[in-house]
């Protein structure tokens, strides 16, 4: 921590979120909200006078709960950095004529309630994401009491109270009257491992967690008589098996069993666990003096908003997803971004370190490369056929194509990330992506639907999810009818209304467009278009005749494996039910309507054309008229 | 007929018994044969290896390919490598393809395998299909920001900050507390070593 605070390289911002990320790998450039902590930073000599006089007194979040606080205080003894900060919600002095106290007292004249959140940009080529996990709550396990009963606590409070610098300054005691609790049992798997409370997963740490406190009551409090209430003890790494042999020979005694329920004496606050030792095959009660719930570890609850802002996906458990699980484990799907510790999956401090170590590396060899070469996924532009109506800036996500009334759009190469979405939206087909064009899908298609299209669920699918979430249902070894083929796209939003009809010409008897979550989307919100595009054409082929069910939209991550499998279950009973006889309209209905919708980009094209003509001759009319009414005097 | 299609070659992969397991990968090797402009196809064990990749960069002089489709996993796996490997044979990578057959095939129609092998033959010709339309791409260079961000400060956030500050670039670490450490910090001991968490 202190090494991270005063290296010249790192700044450290504390207070701080990230809101906005814009650009890709190489150069993003990101926005950062630092909250005012109303201390300059720089100036506090953390004298703690300010703390002294501060009226204010809140529950202590970095002793969980057991210690109280201030309004203005330093987070811990060693925060980094360490200056004090006010909290404006519990502060009486936002407005100094409330209270004001600190302000008199401080020799350093460093507060300054005019202090405001300040938001920073910074340009930066790579990003490292290890935004961490949360602790479980047991609240919702009632069975066991916590938060009913005072001597059931968490492993997090455990942490706390044997701290020399916790609460009770490294004297274990327990929270109902101070004494020293002698019979300590813990309960293992509390929100771990659980189709009832928690999660499914097995968190990974708290088996040692427990080992490890209970050689932390051992060697502080030999005569401590601890009890570890356990489903399994999972001691698998360097050195483990031996604390936890450890443990049991320091007279730890391990009860294979989980207690069903915990019951408090209301006189002496002791509390009874019975429990089923599943290994002796007998039902059993325990008087304890204090319980333990080793707390498993779910994903944060705000790791919605980073996955927003960078663009990551989610496995099924929450944790974020890396770009492979045995090859890219601590690179995230998005190029230049890279996952470490806790946050792609629950780990230990070893773990972390040996993950953040990769990924650090892998920023590095990304840094050091100077220049980077990036997918050539662009769109170029047909200026004789563009129409200049502007719409492809519109739909641009990244604002990679600027557009002014009546010009020609201009296309920025180093804002686009190639998504497509221009060129699907463009009404005369002026744009092309190079290496996704029209012709290279509708090759694919055409060879599709080549032989015995009745066969087929033609499936377009983008990149990052759809087709990655097929992917997993291959990894995954998932097993769905063999119906199915992909064109995969980078973007859904790459897929324009004419491609959904050509497929439907071309004798699809069922289309789907899949991508990925709104929220996933690698393309900021591009995805939005793909609904707008798919309800045009479910409009359009109802308005032909053709049965608008026959088009699916479905939104897979790269993570459902599942759902992806689910789907092309479920669409092959539909794709079998279209008939011969409808597939053959459809054909004919759909090269009627392509002729039309060709005719008609014409005479757009044609109608642009005429009239940028006809306004280049106006300007030449009147630049000639200028020439000769300047002409003129000089003949004078 | 052959004149009017690049020169294109298919190189089907059995990825040991992961797709030949379930695909007649011998019948998709005879079917690429027929496809339009095909003048060479290679069957082998394992093409992502080094073995495979001769093969592809010694037909790509021998038969002066233009286009390579590359039938074997998916190329969320393999693109660059097999990009990569063309190029060092002279071709541009972006005329190269590949054709999914075993994440979306071979491993998910384990119990059907004339349907699995009907639909590699299909994901070949497809893709054989898009290939005669690749178009060679320069792809466009960029200068990287010699600078990393790292969103968190916990123990991860903080070792990989030193880690790139060390190897001497700059590093922003932004943490939503008003201290770093993370949940790390509030550990008294950690395992194994039994030591001071902060």
């Amino acid at each position: 921590m202190m090494d991270a605070g005063r290296h010249p390289r790192i700044k450290v911002l504390v207070s701080s979120e990230v809101i906005d990320v814009s650009g890709a790998v190489g150069n993003f450039h990101v926005k950062v909200r630092r909250r005012a902590r109303y201390v300059q930073q720089d100036l506090c000599n953390s004298c703690a006078e300010c703390t002294k006089v501060c009226p204010v007194i809140i529950p202590d979040e970095y002793q969980m709960g057991l210690a109280s606080r201030k309004a203005i205080y330093i987070p811990f003894p060693q925060a980094v950095p360490s200056a004090y900060l006010i909290n404006p919600e519990d502060c009486l002095g936002n407005n100094p004529i409330a209270c004001g106290k600190c302000l008199e007292v401080c020799e350093q004249k460093c507060i300054d309630f005019d202090m405001r959140d300040e938001i920073l940009e910074v340009d930066v080529g790579a990003m490292i994401v290890a935004t961490g996990m949360e602790a479980y709550d047991p609240t919702e396990i009632t069975e066991y009491g916590y938060s009913r009963y005072d001597n059931v606590i968490t492993s997090m409070e455990f942490e706390r109270l044997i701290c020399a610098g916790g609460p009770s300054a490294g004297h274990f005691v327990r929270p109902s009257d101070g004494e020293r609790p002698r019979r300590i049992g813990f309960i293992q798997c509390v929100g771990s491992r659980s189709s009832r409370y928690g999660s499914p997963y097995c968190s990974n740490i708290c088996c040692m967690n427990t080992v490890k406190d209970t050689l932390l009551l051992a060697d502080h409090y030999p005569d401590t008589d601890a009890k570890v209430f356990y489903m399994d003890i999972r001691a698998f790494g360097k050195g483990f098996e031996d604390l936890y042999l450890r443990s049991r020979s320091s007279g730890v005694r391990y009860i294979r069993g989980i207690p069903g329920e915990i019951e408090e004496d209301p006189q002496t606050k002791n509390l009874r666990v019975r429990v089923e030792n599943t290994l002796a095959g007998e039902l059993e009660q325990h008087e304890l003096d204090m319980v333990v719930l080793s707390v498993g570890v779910r994903p944060r609850l705000d790791s919605n908003t980073v996955q927003r802002l960078l663009t990551l996906s989610r496995t099924s458990d929450g944790f974020f997803l890396e770009a492979h699980p045995k090859l890219k484990p601590v690179d995230a799907p998005t190029r230049g971004i890279f996952l470490a510790g806790c946050c792609e999956s629950p780990k230990d401090v070893k773990d972390s370190v040996t993950q953040a170590g990769a990924a650090a590396s892998h920023v590095q060899v990304l840094l050091s490369a100077g220049r980077i070469r990036i997918d050539a996924g662009t769109p170029l532009l047909e200026e004789a056929d563009c129409i200049r109506c502007g719409r492809c800036a519109a739909v641009c996500p990244f604002h990679a194509i600027h557009w002014q009334r009546g010009g020609v759009p201009e296309i920025i190469e180093a804002a686009c990330s190639g998504c497509g979405c221009c060129a699907a939206e463009c009404p005369v087909d002026a744009l092309t992506m190079r290496h996704s064009t029209d012709e290279q899908l509708k090759a694919q298609i055409d060879a599709i639907l080549d032989e015995h299209p009745e066969d087929k669920l033609l499936t377009f699918a983008c990149n990052w999810c759809s087709y990655a979430g097929g992917d997993t249902a291959g990894t995954a070894r998932l097993q769905f009818p063999v119906h199915g083929r992909l064109v995969r796209t980078m973007c859904s939003a790459r897929v324009s209304e004419d491609l959904i009809l050509y497929a439907f010409e071309k004798g699809a008897p069922l289309v789907l467009v899949s991508g990925c979550h709104f929220a996933d989307c690698h393309y900021i919100n591009a995805n939005r278009q793909t609904v707008t595009r798919v309800e045009r054409a479910w409009d359009r082929l109802e308005k032909l005749g053709i049965r608008p069910e026959r088009l699916h939209l479905e939104w897979i991550s790269a993570a459902e494996g599942q759902k992806f499998a689910e789907v092309m279950r479920v669409l092959d009973e539909p794709r079998a039910q279209v008939t011969a006889e409808e597939i053959a309209h459809t054909r004919k209905v759909l090269a009627e309507e392509r002729k039309r919708r060709e005719g008609r980009k014409e005479k757009m094209r044609a109608a642009a054309r005429k009239k940028r003509e006809a306004a280049a001759d106006a300007r030449a009319e009147s630049s000639a008229g200028a020439a000769a009414s300047v002409a003129g005097p000089a003949k004078s | 007929m052959e004149n009017n299609f690049p020169r294109t070659g298919v190189f089907i992969c059995d990825c040991g018994l992961n797709i030949a397991g379930t695909v007649d990968t011998a019948a998709v090797t005879e079917y690429a044969q027929s496809l339009p402009g095909v003048v060479c196809v290679v069957h082998n064990k394992y093409t992502c290896a080094d073995p495979g990749q001769n093969e592809i960069r010694k037909a790509i002089g021998e038969h002066k390919l233009e286009r390579v489709v590359v039938a074997s996993c998916t190329p969320r796996m393999h693109e660059l490598t097999f990009r990569a490997c063309v190029a060092q044979a002279g071709l541009n990578p972006y005329l190269m393809e590949m054709a999914n057959l075993r994440e979306h095939c071979s491993w998910v129609h384990a119990g059907d395998p004339a349907g699995a092998t009907q639909k590699a033959k299909d994901l070949v010709r497809s893709a054989v299909a898009r290939a005669h339309e690749l178009q060679p791409q320069i792809e466009p260079e960029v200068d990287v920001t010699q600078a990393a961000l790292v969103i968190g400060g916990g123990i991860a956030g903080i070792q990989a900050a030193l880690d790139i500050a060390d190897g001497g670039m700059q590093v922003y670490l932004v943490e939503k507390e008003p201290s770093i450490g993370g949940l790390m910090a509030q550990l008294d001991k950690t395992y194994p070593t039994m030591d001071c968490s902060i």
